[in-house]
């Protein structure tokens, strides 16, 4: 029994073999590619805050992006659908569909409906419930009141919201709780019917039960959403997400599997981090 | 002295300045109150000013004012309104808004005299407006705009970037949401800076004795047709304010009832710029209560 103090982690024999960084090629089997970025870097001025970032994200899964503050995971994600645009300059390509949507000629705007985002605290507007979810629609197209009233119930259903506000959709949205309004923030994504959702630790400003809920929404619209997520909640990673990104000092350490990072991970820093060690 | 003391001490040192502020206004809107209220009838408030004999009213200055304040927020509103969105939504760091700001801040520092003189130079005898409720009304824009610009842009920066961000990862424009997320939000803020600057110039003497005149012609309340002289509505009309009587009354006037005129006056002036103030709050706290929670 004395003779186990002794022995070193079983770690420290392998770590030779193990890789400074190992990203999974989703396309390389028969998966679908919903978006993925080649050589993106990304400046806050002269800071370089993402160096090197080219991953491929699996259409219909969840992948999680998780690493310290300050890895670039978020600047990441924001990068996605260009919301980075006005603060930082983004060079590389972003790949939607066949197209590089990181070049001037693409009309953000539209892009943006494809590519829904929803933010880390609820930001619902100061309208009505109903308002709050069919406003972008109508400032682009012509709806009936029917077919508004379909899509504002299908996208809180959606969102899990619809029975607690059936009865007050003429309310003002910022009457909501604060996990309330953060269902009522992704349902008025979803409204638009987007490809990808981006969320950007949607449930960190939130308790545990209505981040809980959150977590059961997104998992429901596991089945027609590309969703990428940005925790600071290694359970919440876990449990969710297909995939698993981790960032360190403005790089992809290692991305892979969900199930593969957190049980076996092949870079020593991911072990790292995920079992407390930094972060 | 422990530090527990020297507290104590400054506590009370730091109440007592703060009530001579008060002590101050109070005594100041009492004194104005007291000597003026009593001199307060329907026939003062709506009969015009006589000259030589006593039984003047101030009927007619107080319908310029509100009508020159009325003008003088129809035009000032919309410019404040516009610079106040290219300063907190559109400009970036650079000689342009540098320039803007800079101008803003000077202008906002003129002397009221000064903007009255050059509004008398420029509208009154250069363009020929003369003395009239026009003349007036753009002097008075010069001297509002910079503190409702500084207002309304106040109140759009404390619209959450949370707000413009929810807009833009939802497919609207920067224009698309500050027309209708952001300026709405920003409403109930926005009124009250409205009301509190419309008390201001309610109140504003100096810049319109040389713009919209000392005179105060008989109007005919029966005709609103713009273009007659003796219409209220006439914008080329000289219009003497509530303010400028109340100058013009201590300083040349000789009926002789003319310090019960003046105390009645002010206390006029003072009742209505008090309830711009106060009423600026409550509007502003109701409509954002009518917006949040309807």
């Amino acid at each position: 029994m004395v003779n186990n103090i002794d022995l070193k982690p079983a770690s420290e024999f392998i770590t030779e073999n193990k890789p400074e960084r190992y990203i999974y090629d989703v396309g390389a089997g028969d998966h679908e590619i919903a978006i993925s970025t080649k050589n993106l870097q990304v400046s806050y001025g002269q800071n370089l805050a993402l160096s090197e970032g080219d991953l491929s994200f699996e259409r219909y899964k969840i992948t999680s992006l998780v690493g310290a503050s300050g890895s670039g995971k978020s600047t990441f994600l924001r990068s996605l659908n260009r919301m980075n645009d006005s603060v930082a300059t983004v060079k590389g390509n972003i790949m939607y569909r066949g197209v590089d949507i990181n070049t001037k000629a693409i009309d953000v705007y539209e892009m943006r409906r494809h590519i829904g985002m929803v933010f880390q605290r609820p930001n619902p507007f100061a309208k009505s419930i109903y308002n709050n979810i069919t406003f972008a629609l109508t400032q682009r197209g012509q709806y009936t009141k029917q077919e508004l009233d379909e899509i504002v119930e299908t996208s809180l259903k959606q969102a899990a919201l619809w029975d607690q506000v059936k009865d007050e959709l003429d309310k003002s949205a910022l009457a909501l709780s604060g996990g309330q309004a953060q269902r009522l923030v992704i349902a008025r994504a979803l409204a638009l019917k987007p490809d990808i959702l981006l969320l950007d630790e949607p449930s960190s400003a939130l308790d545990p039960i209505s981040s809980a809920q959150v977590e059961d929404t997104l998992l429901k619209l596991k089945n027609q959403y590309t969703i990428i997520i940005v925790t600071h909640n290694m359970q919440q990673a876990a449990r969710i997400s297909d995939y698993t990104a981790f960032f360190h000092m403005g790089k992809v350490i290692e991305y892979d599997l969900t199930r593969k990072i957190f049980t076996r991970p092949k870079v020593e820093l991911t072990n790292d981090y995920i079992s407390g060690n930094f972060g | 002295m422990n530090a527990k003391s020297a507290d104590k001490i400054a506590t009370v040192v730091i109440y007592m300045i703060s009530g001579i502020v008060a002590l101050i206004l109070i005594a100041m809107l009492a004194f104005i109150l007291i000597r003026g209220v009593p001199n307060l009838s329907w026939h003062f408030l709506t009969s015009p000013a006589r000259a030589f004999e006593a039984g003047g009213g101030i009927g007619i200055q107080l319908f310029n004012s509100f009508y020159l304040l009325i003008l003088a927020m129809l035009i000032s509103f919309p410019i404040a309104l516009g610079a106040a969105i290219y300063l907190n939504e559109y400009s970036k760091k650079g000689r342009f808004t540098t320039i803007v700001r800079t101008a803003i801040e000077i202008l906002s520092s003129l002397p009221s005299v000064v903007v009255g003189l050059f509004g008398f130079l420029i509208f009154v005898v250069q363009f020929h407006f003369g003395f009239s409720i026009l003349s007036g009304a753009i002097a008075l824009t010069f001297f509002n705009l910079p503190l409702l610009t500084r207002s309304i842009e106040t109140s759009l920066a404390q619209i959450p970037n949370l707000q413009r961000e929810a807009g833009s990862a939802l497919g609207l424009s920067r224009w698309e949401t500050v027309i209708h997320i952001i300026l709405p939000a920003a409403v109930p803020s926005i009124v009250t800076g409205v009301v509190l600057s419309a008390g201001r110039v309610f109140g504003e003497a100096a810049a319109l004795i040389y713009t919209a005149g000392q005179s105060a012609p008989a109007l005919n309340f029966t005709d609103w047709n713009p273009f007659n002289i003796s219409s209220p509505l006439n914008p080329m009309r000289p219009a003497e304010t509530l303010a400028v009587h109340i100058w013009k009354i201590n300083s040349e006037g000789i009926m002789p009832d003319a310090n019960a005129v003046s105390a009645g006056a002010s206390a006029v002036l003072i009742i209505v710029v008090l309830l711009f103030n106060l009423s600026a709050r409550k509007i502003g706290a109701q409509l954002y209560k009518k917006l949040t929670s309807a």
